[in-house]
């Protein structure tokens, strides 16, 4: 891998962000939006006394946090391939020494960072808006978002090969899939609250742990290094296979020629 | 020396046949043209020169060395350009020319990029998004991508066929200043026979994926007793 080029194709999307409302409003302003509304949400709950003894705003709140880190992971690197198939630009970039390594690797720094914009713009909206500060949570913050943005590229790495494989028709999958997954991830909600076998679904997502290890922060205080354990141990399987699926994909592509007519 | 040696290249798509066992070299230096009409086979060969396409047999080497083996660094030598691959129109110029000599490795990415503006006329456009240009200045600041790694060959996919002709002889004539004054090797694809004869030393007429034919155009335009390339073209292409 060289750095030289890894750092071009992000210059790529940075030169782009600098000026396009749209993906300045997918960092900024959309996910404000969707702490406001959630904010709300369990203001209300609160108030009402819904919520008992929970701490309602904590884990709403820090579970939305999170879950825009998961989507943002997927988003991030499925739109950085859908950039050069819109642009038709994507033979011009497969031409050059360019690994497919590199690129992905360009996309997991892309990810990173726009996760980490989003992550500050929500923590400070939560903060002056709710008065709810991200790093009550602990500094366990850190290695829950290392999970989600890591199987959020996993995500967004399959999608990119489901891309490859069935063209551009395929790419509203990029936009969809994390609807598909936020059900069965438990995010708002224990996994214990979900019938019996959808339970197997959600303990086969690595994300799953994460807010339920969230959960258990709030309401113990207690940090499950099983759940981060398992969590990082099945994102590194799921690595694994959605690499191999996706050089497969590649090599296919280059064999039936559809790499070539991705973009026309 | 062979720059571009092709064994027996063949490439299937399913049951269909697109390129059937062709073999050819291009010498260190040399335009050579491939010729032929849609469908014959022309991007098929180049996009397995370039590594976009696995051959289904064959072999190809450039420089002398296998692409399927060493991809990456045969790519950094070598450049291809065609109208029918764009630069992102939301990008400026400057900008990705800029993202391409990064991912070139360009030592003086700067210097380089103006130096080449003042060769194809684009220093104005530079400031200038993308997708605001004309089509001939797209095609000026196609080859201005293509040269910027210093290629030691370049492949050109039918490079004038969305130019009107005044643009297209004026873009021949550049790429022929060029090629003589850094020794180029090029390989050209096209279906406009007088191109052709302006400016490849060598021509291979391909039909149906087969070489049907290959000489210097005099030759050719000589051995079929014809009075231009563009009648050899007919005489081939309807005989087969
Ligand atoms: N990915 C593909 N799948 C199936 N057939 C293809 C594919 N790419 C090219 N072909 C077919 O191969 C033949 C050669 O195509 P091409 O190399 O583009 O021809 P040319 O550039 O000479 O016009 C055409 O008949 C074309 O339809
Ligand atoms: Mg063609």
């Amino acid at each position: 891998m060289k750095w030289h080029r890894i750092k071009a194709l992000m210059t790529r999307h940075l030169y782009l962000y600098q000026r396009s409302i749209p993906r300045l409003m997918d960092i900024f302003f959309w996910p404000t939006m969707t702490l406001l509304l959630w904010g709300f949400v369990s203001e209300y709950l609160q108030q009402s006394n819904f919520s008992g003894s929970v701490n309602i705003v904590t884990v709403l709140l820090g579970a939305i946090i999170l879950w825009e880190i998961l989507s943002e992971g997927q988003h991030s690197l499925s739109v950085a391939f859908l950039e050069d198939i819109w642009e038709r630009n994507l033979l011009n970039i497969f031409v050059t020494p360019l690994k497919i390594s590199e690129f992905l690797a360009s996309t997991a720094l892309l990810g990173v960072i726009r996760v980490f914009l989003v992550g500050i713009v929500m923590g400070v909206v939560a903060l002056f808006a709710y008065s709810f500060n991200l790093f009550s949570l602990g500094f366990y913050i850190i290695p829950f978002a290392f999970n989600l943005i890591f199987f959020g590229w996993i995500l967004g790495l399959i999608i990119t090969a489901v891309i490859l494989r069935f063209g551009t028709s395929a790419q509203v999958l990029a936009f969809g899939i994390m609807f598909l997954v936020q059900p069965f991830t438990a995010v708002f909600y224990p996994v214990s609250i979900l019938p019996k076998y959808i339970q197997y679904i959600s303990y086969a997502l690595p994300s799953t742990y994460v807010f339920e290890g969230l959960r258990a922060v709030v309401n113990t205080g207690h940090f499950l290094n099983s759940y981060f354990l398992i969590s990082v141990g099945l994102n590194i399987i799921y690595l694994a296979l959605a690499l191999w699926f996706f050089y497969r994909m590649f090599a296919r592509v280059k064999k039936n020629g559809m790499l070539t007519k991705l973009d026309s | 020396m062979a720059i571009v040696e092709i064994k027996n290249l063949v490439k299937r798509f399913d049951k269909f046949v697109a390129v059937n066992d062709v073999s050819f070299e291009i010498q260190e230096g040399e335009t050579l043209g491939l010729l032929g009409p849609n469908g014959a086979g022309k991007t098929t060969t180049i996009q397995a020169l370039l590594d976009l396409v696995t051959p289904t047999s064959g072999s190809i080497k450039i420089f002398g060395k296998e692409i399927s083996e060493n991809r990456s660094e045969i790519l950094g030598q070598i450049n291809f350009s065609s109208p029918y691959v764009a630069l992102p129109g939301n990008l400026k110029v400057w900008e990705n020319l800029s993202i391409f000599a990064g991912l070139y490795g360009i030592k003086n990415p700067k210097q380089k990029i103006e130096e080449l503006a003042e060769i194809f006329k684009i220093k104005d456009l530079l400031p200038k998004m993308t997708s605001n240009l004309s089509t001939g200045q797209m095609t000026r600041l196609n080859l201005t991508k293509a040269m910027l790694n210093d290629p030691k060959l370049l492949l050109l996919d039918e490079p004038t066929s969305s130019l009107d002709p005044d643009i297209a002889d004026k873009y021949r004539k550049l790429l022929k200043k060029i090629q003589k004054e850094r020794n180029l090797t090029i390989l050209y694809t096209s279906h406009n026979m007088l191109e052709i004869e302006e400016i490849c030393d060598r021509v291979i007429f391909l039909n149906k994926g087969k070489i049907t034919d290959n000489g210097t155009p005099q030759q050719l335009i000589k051995k079929y007793g014809r009075k231009d390339l563009n009648d050899v073209f007919l005489a081939i292409a309807r005989e087969t």
